[in-house]
Parts: C-alpha cells; sequence; structure tokens
C-alpha cells in the first residue's frame, strides 16, 4: 500500500502532498519537513531507495523518490508494493503530467495543483495503483475536464464578488 | 474564464510575499474572507473558495472550518462542484470527524448517479476515507458496481472493495463470487483491480485461498498471454507487456502456491517460462524477474528452478545499476534463512557492497552480511565487517556494533579472538555500543583466566592513548583494578609487555578520574579500581589513600559515599582490607545475579555486605544491591524472576537460563533438572537427538545434536525442518557439516518455533549427508516433541 505521495522542490517547498492515511495536520508537515532532508542529502547516482524517517517510517516503511530538475517526487510505501514497480509508476506519472500539460514546468503544478490531484487520483485510489495505462488515463481526465466545462457553459455562473 | 482562476491570482499573491511573516499575513486575510463567504452560503465562489483552502492546507495553515463546506458542495448537483467537494473530503476529512458520516447518503446517493465520473468521485473518495460505518452501510452497493458493464466502474469498484475488506474483514465472503469471475475480463485495469482483490482476500481469509486455488490455471493463462504477446502499444513500458499487472499475477500466485504442491506444479513451467524470457536490461524487466525469484523461492517448486532462481539474483548483485542491487538484496535478505548455502555462495559480492558508498545500499549489506555469518567464515567476515565499521555513517554504527558482538558471541574461535574482536570495536566506536556490552566484556574476560595478563596489557595500552572512548575506558580501569599486578610484573607471552611502574598505572587512572571527558560512572570505576591496587601495589599505598580520601568530599553523591567507605575501609577495617579486595571470582553467565557480581562469595560475606555495601564492584551503578542479592537468594526457585537491575542483559543468543541453578546448588539444594534429549533417529552409526526448551508460551527452541559412532566420517552433514502450517518456524546456521567419526565431535543446529494458536507441535525433517563417498537422505516425522524442562 502507498502511504503517501509528496511533491516537492529543491528548497522543501510542498507542490503537492496526499496522505492515505490519517496524519494530524502538524505531522503531515512534519513529516514533508523530514522527508525532504532526507531526500535532499542522498547524491545523484545514488539508488532511489530509502528507509523512511521516524514519522512516517518504521520498519517497513520505504521511501522511493525521483528526481526531476527542481522536483522531487517521493512515494512512501509498505513492504506490498514491488520497489521497482513503483520506480516505473512515478515515471508514468510524470509522463502523463508532461501530456496534459504541454511540457510541464514547476509552475504549472504550482498554479493547477487541483488538476494534478485529479490526475494523481485517476492512477491511485485509496493507496492502491488504479491504472497504469497512460492514454487511458489521459482520456478520462480529459473526459472529465470536458464535463466541468460544459457545466459552466449551461450554468451560466453568477458575478462573483471581489 | 477558466474556472480557478481565483486560486491562480491568490497563489500569485503568496507566492510574492518576501517573509513568511508576510505570507502568514496574506493567508490569514484570505482565510478570513473564505470564512465570511461560507457563513454566507454564497453560491457562485463556493468551489473556488474551497481550492484556494486546499491549497492553503497543503502549506500547512489550519483548514478545518472547510470541513461542512465540503459536505455541501458533494450535495450539489454540478459536477465540478461535487469534484472539488470530493477532493476536499479526502484531504479533509478523516474517520474521526463527525462530518464524515454526513457524507455517507451523498456517496450512496452518488454510487447509483447516470454519470460514470460521479460514480467514480464517490467510489475514490470511499476508498480513500471511508470508516467501517461507512464501508458497512454501503458494501452491497459496491458489490453490485464490481458487476456493472463500464470497466471504468469495475476497476475503481474492485480497488474500493479491497479497502472495505481491510477496514471490516467480515465483509470479504461478500466480494469473493464476484471478485472471480472478473479474471475473465479483458481490461488490464480491471485486471490489475481484480488480482489485488483476489490477493487482498486471501490473505485474510484461508477458506478464501482454497477457493481461489483453483483460479491457478487461469491466471497461468493470462500470465501466458503477457509474456508471449508482441509488442502491444497500450501497455508497454520499457519493452514489457504491462508489467504492473505481471507483477500481481506473480505476487498472486506466489500466495497460491505456498504450501500447495497442486498448485504448485501448475506454475512450474510458467515461471520457468518467465524467467527465461524476460529481458532484464531496464528497469521494468528487472522488476518482473525479481517477482518471479520471490515467487519460485517462496513455492514448493522443483530445485533446478530455485537454482536458476538464486542465480538470477546473483546477476543482478553485479549489475551496475544500483537499484538492482539494492532490490537483489532485499529478496536474498528474505530467502537467507530458508536456503542458507544457496546465498553464501555470493557472500563475496555481498561483502563487496559494504564498500559502496551509497548509504541504502551499505545497510542492506550489512544486515545480508550479519545473516550470513557462519562457524566457517567467521574470521574472514568479521575483518571485513570491522574495517566497514571504521568508515560507516553514524546512523548505522550501533546497529553494526550489536550486530558485530552477537555474531562474536555465537561463532567465537577463541577466547582470544573474542577479546580482540570485542576490544577492536571498542576502540573504534566505543561511543556507539549498548550499555550490556561493559559487563558482557567482563565476564567474558574473567572467564578467559589465561589471557588476564594479555588483556591487562592491551588495555593499559588503549587506556593511555585515548580516554574518550568510556566503555574502553571502563572496561580497563576495571581490568587495571583486578589484575593490576599482572601489568606490573611485567611479563607478557602473547604481546609486548609494557614496562610500567606503579606510579604510571596510578597516574593513568587519576587522569580519568579527573578528565572532564569522563563520565560519572567511568569515575567510579576509576575510584574502585585505584581502591583495589592498594592490595596489589607495595610501595603507594599513601598515594592511594590521599586520592581515596579527596574524593571524600566530592559533589558527586555516589563518588562521595564510595570515597567515605574506602576511607573506611583504610582506618577501621585495614584488617579486612585484603580480604574484602581480592581477585573477584569467575562471574557466572546468565546467572540472575550476573550483573550483581559475586553470587557465590555472598554467602560468606553477607554479613559484610551489610555494612560493606559499596565495595563489592559491580560494573553498575545500582543502589540497594545487597537487597537484590539477598532477594535472589531468597527467590531462588523462580529462575524467571525479572532482575530488578537489568532487564535486557542476555544477549538474545544465550540459552535460557539455568542460573536459577547455581544458586541452588550453593544452598546444597535442588539439582537442576537437565533438559531431556531423546534420539529420534538411529541409523548408519549416525545418531540425532532433540532438545527442546520452552521459551515462553508460544515460543520454543529445538536444538538438534548429531553424533556420529561409526567408523567413517560424515560429511555435508543437512537438515531440514517442515512444520504445520500455523506455526512459524526459523532455522539459525548450523554449527558446521561434517561430523568426524567414533564421535570425536558433533554438529548442532538450532530451530525457533513460534506458535501462537498453540497447536501440537509435529515436525518431519530431512537428514541429508554422505558417507562412504554415497549420499543417504532420510525424512523422519516427529509427533510430539519431548516435554520441556519446566512446565
Amino acid at each position: 500500500m502507498i502511504k503517501a505521495i509528496l511533491i516537492f522542490n529543491n528548497h522543501g517547498k510542498p507542490r503537492l502532498s496526499k496522505f492515505y492515511e490519517h496524519y494530524t495536520e502538524d505531522t503531515e508537515q512534519q513529516i514533508i519537513r523530514e522527508t525532504f532532508h532526507l531526500v535532499s542529502k542522498r547524491d545523484e547516482n545514488v539508488c532511489n531507495f530509502l528507509e523512511g524517517g521516524i514519522l512516517i517510517g518504521g520498519s517497513d516503511n520505504k521511501l522511493i523518490y525521483r528526481h526531476y530538475a527542481t522536483l522531487y517526487f517521493v512515494f512512501c510505501v509498505d513492504s506490498s508494493e514491488s520497489e521497482l514497480g513503483i520506480l516505473d509508476l512515478i515515471q508514468v506519472f510524470v509522463e502523463t503530467l508532461d501530456k496534459c500539460f504541454e511540457n510541464v514546468c514547476e509552475l504549472d503544478l504550482i498554479f493547477h495543483v487541483d488538476k494534478v490531484h485529479y490526475i494523481l487520483g485517476e492512477m491511485v485510489m485509496g493507496g492502491m495503483v488504479l491504472e497504469t495505462n497512460m492514454n487511458e488515463i489521459i482520456t478520462q481526465v480529459d473526459a472529465q475536464n470536458k464535463l466541468e466545462k460544459s457545466e459552466t457553459f449551461i450554468f451560466q455562473s453568477p458575478r462573483q464578488d471581489r | 474564464m477558466s474556472p480557478s482562476v481565483r486560486l491562480q491570482e491568490m497563489i500569485r499573491v503568496i507566492r510574492s510575499a518576501r517573509t513568511q511573516g508576510e505570507e502568514r499575513g496574506v493567508i490569514q486575510r484570505e482565510c478570513a474572507a473564505i470564512r465570511a463567504q461560507f457563513r454566507q452560503g454564497d453560491n457562485g465562489g463556493r468551489s473556488h473558495n474551497l481550492a484556494k483552502l486546499l491549497y492553503v492546507h497543503m502549506l500547512g495553515y489550519p483548514a478545518h472550518f472547510g470541513q461542512m463546506e465540503c459536505v455541501r458542495l458533494i450535495a450539489s448537483p454540478r459536477y465540478n462542484e461535487k469534484r472539488i467537494g470530493y477532493l476536499g473530503a479526502m484531504m479533509l476529512l478523516d474517520e474521526k470527524q463527525d462530518a464524515s458520516l454526513l457524507i455517507t447518503n451523498s456517496i450512496k446517493n452518488d454510487l447509483s448517479h447516470s454519470s460514470q465520473y460521479v460514480q467514480s468521485l464517490a467510489l475514490c473518495t470511499l476508498a480513500c476515507m471511508g470508516s467501517a460505518e461507512m464501508c458497512r452501510d454501503l458494501a452491497p452497493e459496491i458489490e453490485r458496481l464490481l458487476r456493472a458493464s463500464n470497466s471504468y466502474i469495475k476497476k475503481k469498484a474492485a480497488l474500493c472493495a479491497v479497502h472495505i475488506v481491510r477496514k471490516v474483514p467480515e465483509l470479504g465472503e461478500l466480494f469473493t463470487p464476484s471478485a472471480r469471475s472478473l479474471l475473465s475480463e479483458k481490461n488490464h485495469g480491471v485486471l490489475h483491480g481484480a488480482v489485488v482483490l483476489i490477493t487482498e482476500l486471501c490473505e485474510r481469509n484461508p477458506d478464501t485461498l482454497d477457493q481461489c486455488r483453483k483460479a491457478v490455471p487461469e491466471l497461468v493463462q493470462i500470465m501466458k498471454g503477457l509474456v508471449m504477446s508482441g509488442y502491444s502499444p497500450e501497455h508497454n513500458v520499457a519493452g514489457i507487456s504491462d508489467p504492473f499487472l505481471q507483477v500481481r499475477i506473480l505476487r498472486l500466485l506466489r500466495i497460491l502456491g505456498r504450501n500447495n504442491d497442486s498448485a504448485s506444479d501448475a506454475m512450474n513451467d510458467l515461471l520457468a517460462q518467465v524467467a527465461t524470457n524476460t529481458d532484464s536490461s531496464k528497469t521494468a524487466g528487472s522488476a518482473v524477474l525479481y517477482e518471479t525469484v520471490l515467487t519460485i523461492m517462496d513455492i514448493k517448486s522443483e530445485s533446478g528452478l530455485r537454482v536458476l532462481a538464486v542465480n538470477i539474483l546473483g546477476r543482478f548483485l553485479l549489475n551496475n545499476d544500483r537499484n538492482i542491487r539494492y532490490v537483489s538484496m532485499t529478496s536474498l535478505q528474505k530467502i537467507v534463512q530458508t536456503d542458507h548455502n544457496a546465498v553464501q555462495r555470493h557472500r563475496g559480492t555481498i561483502v563487496d557492497c559494504l564498500k559502496d558508498q551509497d548509504a541504502s545500499v551499505q545497510r542492506r549489506a550489512l544486515e545480508l552480511s550479519l545473516a550470513l555469518v557462519s562457524a566457517v567464515n567467521i574470521r574472514s567476515l568479521m575483518k571485513e565487517l570491522l574495517l566497514f565499521l571504521s568508515s560507516c555513517p553514524p546512523d548505522l554504527r550501533a546497529h553494526t556494533t550489536s550486530g558485530i558482538f552477537l555474531a562474536a558471541d555465537r561463532y567465537a574461535p577463541s577466547q582470544r579472538w573474542h577479546i580482540d574482536t570485542i576490544l577492536h570495536v571498542l576502540t573504534t566506536a566505543g561511543g556507539d555500543v549498548r550499555d550490556e556490552t561493559v559487563p558482557n566484556l567482563i565476564q567474558l574476560i574473567t572467564t578467559a583466566s589465561e589471557l588476564h595478563s594479555y588483556t591487562v596489557h592491551k588495555l593499559y595500552r588503549a587506556l593511555v592513548a585515548d580516554i574518550s572512548q568510556q566503555s574502553l575506558v571502563q572496561v580497563a580501569c576495571w581490568c587495571i583494578g583486578e589484575y593490576g599486578d599482572l601489568l606490573l610484573k611485567g611479563e607478557c607471552e602473547e604481546t609486548e609487555p609494557v614496562q610500567v611502574t606503579e606510579d604510571n598505572v596510578l597516574d593513568a587512572l587519576e587522569t580519568v578520574l579527573q578528565s572532564h571527558m569522563s563520565s560519572p560512572a567511568t569515575r567510579a570505576f576509576a575510584l574502585t579500581a585505584t581502591m583495589k591496587l592498594s592490595t596489589r601495589i607495595t610501595n603507594n599505598v599513601d598515594r592511594i589513600r590521599s586520592i581515596v580520601s579527596i574524593y571524600g568530599s566530592c559533589i558527586d553523591v555516589e563518588l562521595q559515599q564510595r570515597a567515605v567507605e574506602y576511607n573506611a575501609l583504610f582506618k577501621k577495617y585495614d584488617h579486612m582490607r585484603a580480604a574484602v579486595l581480592e581477585r573477584m571470582p569467575v562471574i557466572d553467565r546468565n546467572s540472575p545475579g550476573h550483573s550483581n557480581g559475586d553470587i557465590s562469595a555472598g554467602v560468606k560475606d553477607s554479613e559484610l555486605v551489610q555494612v560493606k555495601k559499596a565495595e563489592l564492584d559491580r560494573p553498575q551503578e545500582t543502589a540497594s544491591q545487597a537487597c537484590d542479592l539477598l532477594g535472589l537468594l531468597g527467590d531462588a526457585d523462580q529462575p524467571s524472576q525479572p532482575n530488578p537491575v537489568q532487564p535486557s542483559a542476555m544477549p538474545s543468543s544465550a540459552p535460557p537460563s539455568m542460573g536459577g541453578g547455581d544458586l541452588l546448588d550453593l544452598l546444597g539444594g535442588l539439582d537442576p533438572i537437565p533438559a531431556p534429549t531423546a534420539p529420534v533417529y538411529e541409523k548408519n552409526g549416525l545418531t540425532l537427538t532433540l532438545q527442546c526448551d520452552k521459551k515462553m508460551d508460544t515460543a520454543v527452541t529445538v536444538t538438534f545434536t548429531a553424533f556420529n559412532s561409526s567408523n567413517t566420517d560424515i560429511s555435508s552433514f543437512t537438515l531440514q525442518v517442515a512444520v504445520p502450517k500455523s506455526v512459524q518456524l526459523q532455522m539459525k546456521a548450523p554449527s558446521g557439516n561434517a561430523i568426524p567419526a567414533q564421535g570425536a565431535g558433533h554438529v548442532t543446529q538450532t530451530v525457533l518455533l513460534n506458535n501462537p494458536n498453540k497447536v501440537n507441535l509435529k515436525m518431519r525433517v530431512r537428514v541429508q549427508y554422505s558417507k562412504e563417498g554415497s549420499m543417504c537422505q532420510d525424512v523422519l516425522q516427529i509427533d510430539s516433541l519431548p516435554a520441556p524442562a519446566w512446565q
């Protein structure tokens, strides 16, 4: 089971945080900080697996991460997931983001956090891998976006106050 | 106008804040505005406000006031409001909040909505944060959706069912029939979900496991299709056809084939095919191969297949990619207990990985090396481990030192080697060793009586060189105190003797006493050692007296008490001084008073004990040790009473405590009843006996001992053990595999059994050995183990 999915930049600012187990808000922030601390110390050419920190860790849990330009994608998983499989999953996730946002960069993730959540929701559900086929995911996400857009046209949104 | 432009504006403003304080201010203003708008019930901007709130929540600011808004948005008929409402529910709500119960009804309605996307939102949220009550309420709905015609919904429903089964295991039976039928789907997403669901059901419920075994041929077909199919663009990852699904199916096959011959037979061909046909140059292929190897090792596969599997792992170990190496070591760790010899073959590569720069790889290599230690390779392996200790990262040090000590304890070829190893560890990493090391080492030194002068010479040298490692200093002080006369004699065969005078020795001890680096415990050791030397040296007794009297006014109360009592020993009880400070007898390991030292002398000195509490030297600083000693004498018939001084003094590999027996001997009473050893196998001169020790109610240690009374040697002796399903088995490494003739030696092997269900313990043992050039093999059934020593 995947316990948490975190995306943060090289300075530790969170760009996406999704937890599949309940933690209090303080603990969540601490986990993000601790994970950043552990992951940023790693060299470039070492392996992508880390034993977890104390908060989200425990002997069973591992951190599997990939570093792309300015962003770290970290999945915290327990021993029931295949480590190499999750590594591939991160790759599929990033490629999907690339397709959806057209040459995705960090700013896209910053300003469209909700969209990233929806894409992630098509891939991982309740801590388990749902769909790994990139085309299928993109089809579904596009259909949902169309549905949303069609609603804003049919129901004219009333004047929004400042 | 795109829906989240307000969100983007806010994000822009937050990002332009220059300081943390400014950012906090901006966010507080925004949150206040959002709260006001929630209260007004404004219809148009609700979803934007919630989106803003979720962003703020991600940054770490409190957002609980949005929970009711989530509930309201979920109930709205518009899709984009539902969407953000469900997202908010997943992020802000959990089972402990009351608001989560309110969305149960909305979820129920949405599960039967006409739009599949709304259904999927509901399923997603339920799988993420559904509580047990919600799951119970909605389980029938999910079961209905499992049989829907829409594959998009089916796959989501399957994973939602997994979550439900995790929360409420009793509902598993509800999903079993639909899960099985899902295996005939073509859509990979649905197949994937179905396999995960069946895996979860089988893990929880053994009856389901039996039922699902019938699905093995179906699964084998699906796998074959995946492996043999040509390039399929939709599921292709680096040349492998849907590796995620392959990995899942292999894992399920592992669970189904465990301990079951017929299922394992059905899988053998497939596993061989996957193992040979998969291209492992990319990560995806390696993932599949690695899963295949684990499956092969776990089921009852043929030996040829097992050899293939271990060879694949060996190949992985030599791979340049660190990820692959890491993963192969993880899997070797899983099989090292059962296939110890196979993993031993790769010891060289594993030891090389200790020198890798990557901390994760080093950690794996360390664990594996510690598991591979055996009597045969202890010397070479220990050299490598000590080398590793001097350069290892600080967070691994404590683990390494304790691993080294355990291994040295079990397999030390000679006492001198053992002492050398421990001293080496103390000099390199003395700060990271556990507290029990000091008394253990002291006990070891007392037993090695011929090495006393060697030890004290080495320790003196180490002490003079460096007094910062507390454990080393403590042991050194104790030894100098005990064996100072040997040090002063200046002769030693085994190492270069040091020519010291009494002044030098006292100087060294005084440095320790006065140094700011010494902890209070260390100073206590040094003081007691100085005192002991008063009977071992001739000239400088006055110097000792003055040192001791200085500390009579020391601030540290423990030191002060000792010093005052030693002073009293000089003044009033001088006639007893020699007797009190004489050489300590050998401390018996595992005796309840292990850390309290002097037991056998306890009876004799009992009247002295009242007066001279502190003089009986102890490695630990605990008060009321006299009470402990007397308490032990009183409670001597309960050897398992937890030692109030040191609950964890026993190293884990120690045999169960028979120390109570020693005490009873002293009192001239009962003899300890030895554990019965029953011969279970006698053939060809080979006798196998069994001894049981009951550790706790559910854990039993069984020791097999093999003797050879014939005229020819027996070699390549191996033992394999099988136990009933609910019993867990852990085999330790055997002490060797060759048994010389005429009873000149024997081989022991320890097996740890954990019997949580307290079933009747039966074992089947397979004995294999080579005698006079031919291999013999025998299987014996043991239906009941002999009763352990005490009930």
